[in-house]
């Protein structure tokens, strides 16, 4: 008995001993893809973030965009997610988001700094949380290979000028220069979606409901499907896969194609993947009757509502979202700012002087983009409407089906996504 | 030595550690006979050897077993949920969707079109993959059986392919017939025009063939020359005496004593040929198009990799070709079982 006092003591008298020693590091993990170095970049200032704040201790898991796609959503459902992830797409994920408001030591501020693409993360209008941390604005555009275009004599399309005429004037440089194929489009909905609105694409109708196949997508959609088919877009990058994103950066790098229809998250690639390999700019939108615009977007990152430190993932996102670290993070990531902050403060970037001219084209072009294509980027479930595009049409192309059966396919396909998220 | 000189000394430190070693190991031998007895005692009849399986039937009833339960739970279920509890209760809906055709001939007339093109492409692919992989197998393990100069390395070079793993089996070849691949760069090179090998339907489809061949003919190749060999030689002997031509031996010789072999090797090979995936996903991601995508290919992407799962369509059409599979397993083991009385 007296044994037994004797440690019930001991125990008691060792609790101000551990009370005094300081709490135990928070862990915080990060599910992290890249589109050039951001995973990298991310996790340099991580170190310094960690060594500011000795209490949060930070591993970044980098993996490829489909294991964010395709993993994330089944770890988070078996309640096994990271603490934050990045990410493009909202909607598969959305219910396990996690409001970091509560957890900002300034939330308004951050509101005011990264307000319109906070909202892309939310599910309506009537959803005012904060999920994440914007790591980019992008804008999708032409990357023009200049070089080709001098050597063929030809003059690069001017503002204005529309998909009709870019394609005339690429044509005649893949002839002059024996290229190929004229350009080439990102197999993904969202980057073909800009050349839609510009023809006359809505998405939706007047209440607010998908409706993506209507006049203006055919015009686009039948125009696009005829240059694959006469060689001037570079059908293999539709085709060849069966499904899912492809991009046709490889394309552009090795100048089998004029012109690439991609984005300003290229340009990382583009500085060090081209290098002085050839003379290349970012053009214009090319224009249709509707409109001349490309498609917004951004990836971002996110907490979740299972993370175990959910104060700290927020007080890092916070601090990764401060204006000079941000504009720090922007100019390592070669990557527009999504901060109103850092837009008006400016970025400093380390760029070649077509790295700073690209960038500075890829800004002017933002605030060109159609009211249509906001309002696409900010539907939670857009990755349902755009999905089906890209499939179905690469089915036309390969010459399974008709494009009125594509068509008919397309709106049966978002039919069937949206009743299966709400059944 | 024994004192006597004539064996071994049984007093020897030696002799008494392995005494000893002995004992020791037969006390912890011996240590199950208590609890067995007892069980034996209490579980009459054949109840005793349900204690033994039971740990296998744990195993078997907790990833096998569960699993197909769980599978059917998501087939009568709907929605985009994971968890189950959170999935609403369809009845056959899924498998009404899955199975609902104007003309089953054409999967562009169906309510789950890629679903379709998966049934046919996978029939056109099991038909064909199967056929080539028997004859080529067979024909392999005929040469391989004779004595022939360098008959160790040409068995080392046809099983090789099928120690590869078929990620790896299918980069190899993507980077081979890839528009700017190898064979497209060689034809350059002899002044041909490059061919469009995986944009092109007809031919993505007879690379699937072939590659698949490729990996997987070695091993059925081996269980062929197993099969051989095992035919008596005294058999040959006598019909060489008889001077029967050699077709006529093949004929009415090796082929019906090969018969339990070529039966499983038929079965195994189609069993695999309805579950082609893995390599085929890699070379050609089911395209151009839709013209390679395997139902396994459709089951993967409608469950895991489309913006919205549908993990209720998916686990019908999972149950749709586990029955086929099944079907198949049940010839198997008829087959097995008819050549072992034969």
């Amino acid at each position: 008995m007296s044994r037994l006092l004797s440690l019930a003591g001991l125990l008691l008298a060792s609790v101000p001993a551990f009370a005094a020693t300081p709490a135990l590091a928070a862990d915080i993990r990060i599910a992290c893809y890249s589109d050039g170095n951001e995973c990298p970049a991310t996790k340099t200032l991580a170190e310094r973030f960690t060594q500011q704040n000795p209490d949060i201790k930070i591993s970044i898991d980098e993996m490829p965009y489909k294991a964010i796609l395709e993993s994330l959503p089944v770890q988070l459902a078996a309640g096994n997610g990271p603490d934050i992830a990045r990410i493009t797409l909202p909607g598969p994920i959305l219910k396990y988001l996690a409001d970091m408001r509560s957890n900002l030591k300034d939330a308004a501020a951050y509101e005011a700094n990264f307000g319109p693409q906070l909202a892309w993360l939310r599910n309506g209008k009537e959803d005012h949380g904060i999920y994440g941390l914007p790591t980019q604005t992008t804008v999708s555009a032409p990357i023009v290979n200049k070089t080709l275009f001098d050597q063929a004599n030809v003059p690069i399309p001017a503002a204005g000028a529309t998909w009709d005429d870019w394609v005339v004037a690429l044509d005649k440089v893949a002839k002059a220069t024996k290229t190929p194929n004229a350009f080439a489009i990102d197999r993904s909905g969202h980057r073909f979606a800009g050349p839609l609105i510009s023809y006359g694409a809505k998405f939706f109708d007047a209440n607010g409901t998908p409706a993506v196949v209507d006049d203006g997508f055919k015009a686009m959609a039948s125009r696009y499907v005829g240059w694959a088919k006469d060689g001037s877009a570079d059908k293999d990058v539709w085709v060849a896969s069966g499904g899912g994103y492809r991009d046709a950066f490889e394309e552009f790098k090795n100048a089998k194609i004029v012109m690439y229809f991609s984005g300003s998250w290229q340009v990382h690639r583009l500085e060090t993947q081209v290098g002085d390999g050839f003379e290349w700019l970012i053009a214009s939108e090319p224009c249709g009757p509707a409109s001349c615009s490309g498609m917004p977007g951004g990836a971002a990152f996110v907490t979740f509502k299972g993370s175990k430190s959910p104060k700290e993932s927020a007080r890092f996102l916070e601090w990764l979202g401060s204006d000079k670290i941000y504009a720090e993070y922007m100019a390592m990531t070669s990557n527009l700012p999504a901060s109103a902050g850092v837009q008006k403060m400016g970025v400093t970037y380390h760029l070649t002087p077509a790295g700073n001219e690209a960038m500075k084209a890829f800004t002017a072009d933002i605030t060109k983009l159609s009211p249509v294509a906001y309002q696409l980027q900010g539907f939670p479930y857009s990755s349902s409407l755009l999905n089906p595009i890209a499939d179905r049409l690469s089915q036309v192309m390969a010459g399974q089906l008709t494009l009125d059966q594509a068509y008919d396919r397309i709106t049966s396909d978002v039919k069937d996504s949206m009743a299966a998220i709400k059944p | 030595m024994s004192a006597t000189g004539i064996g071994p000394d049984r007093n020897s430190p030696g002799q008494h550690a392995s005494r000893l070693c002995g004992k020791a190991f037969g006390a912890v031998m011996n240590v199950p006979e208590v609890p067995m007895r007892w069980a034996q005692s209490r579980l009459s009849g054949g109840r005793l050897g349900w204690l033994f399986v039971a740990p296998n039937l744990a195993v078997f009833a907790l990833f096998s077993f569960l699993p197909v339960v769980i599978d059917i739970w998501f087939a009568v279920t709907g929605g985009s949920e994971l968890l189950p509890q959170d999935r609403p209760y369809v009845g056959a809906n899924n498998f009404s969707d899955l199975l609902t055709c104007g003309n089953y001939t054409d999967p562009n007339s169906c309510v789950r079109d890629l679903f379709w093109y998966g049934v046919w492409n996978t029939l056109e692919f099991v038909v064909i993959q199967v056929a080539l992989m028997l004859g080529f197998s067979l024909l392999t393990a005929v040469v391989l059986n004779r004595k022939i100069v360098g008959r160790g390395f040409f068995r080392a070079v046809f099983f090789y392919p099928v120690l590869l793993s078929p990620v790896v089996v299918a980069l190899i070849w993507k980077w081979i017939l890839q528009r700017n691949g190898v064979a497209n760069a060689a034809m350059e090179g002899l002044g041909a025009k490059p061919v469009e090998w995986l944009l092109n339907g007809t031919w993505a489809f007879s690379w699937t063939v072939f590659v698949s061949i490729w990996a997987h003919m070695g091993f059925y190749t081996l269980i062929l020359l197993a099969g051989l060999q095992a035919i008596p030689a005294d058999i040959y002997e006598a019909a060489s005496m008889d001077a029967a031509p050699p077709w006529r031996v093949f004929r009415r010789l090796t082929l019906p004593l090969l018969m339990p072999s070529l039966i499983v090797v038929f079965v195994l090979g189609l069993i695999r040929a309805v579950q082609i995936f893995d390599e085929v996903y890699v070379l050609t991601g089911g395209g151009p198009g839709t013209a390679t995508v395997y139902l396994v290919q459709y089951i993967y992407t409608t469950g895991f990799a489309q913006s919205v799962r549908q993990y209720g369509l998916a686990s019908a059409a999972s149950l749709l070709l586990a029955g086929v599979l099944l079907v198949l397993t049940l010839i198997q083991l008829r087959g097995m079982r008819s050549g072992e009385r034969g």
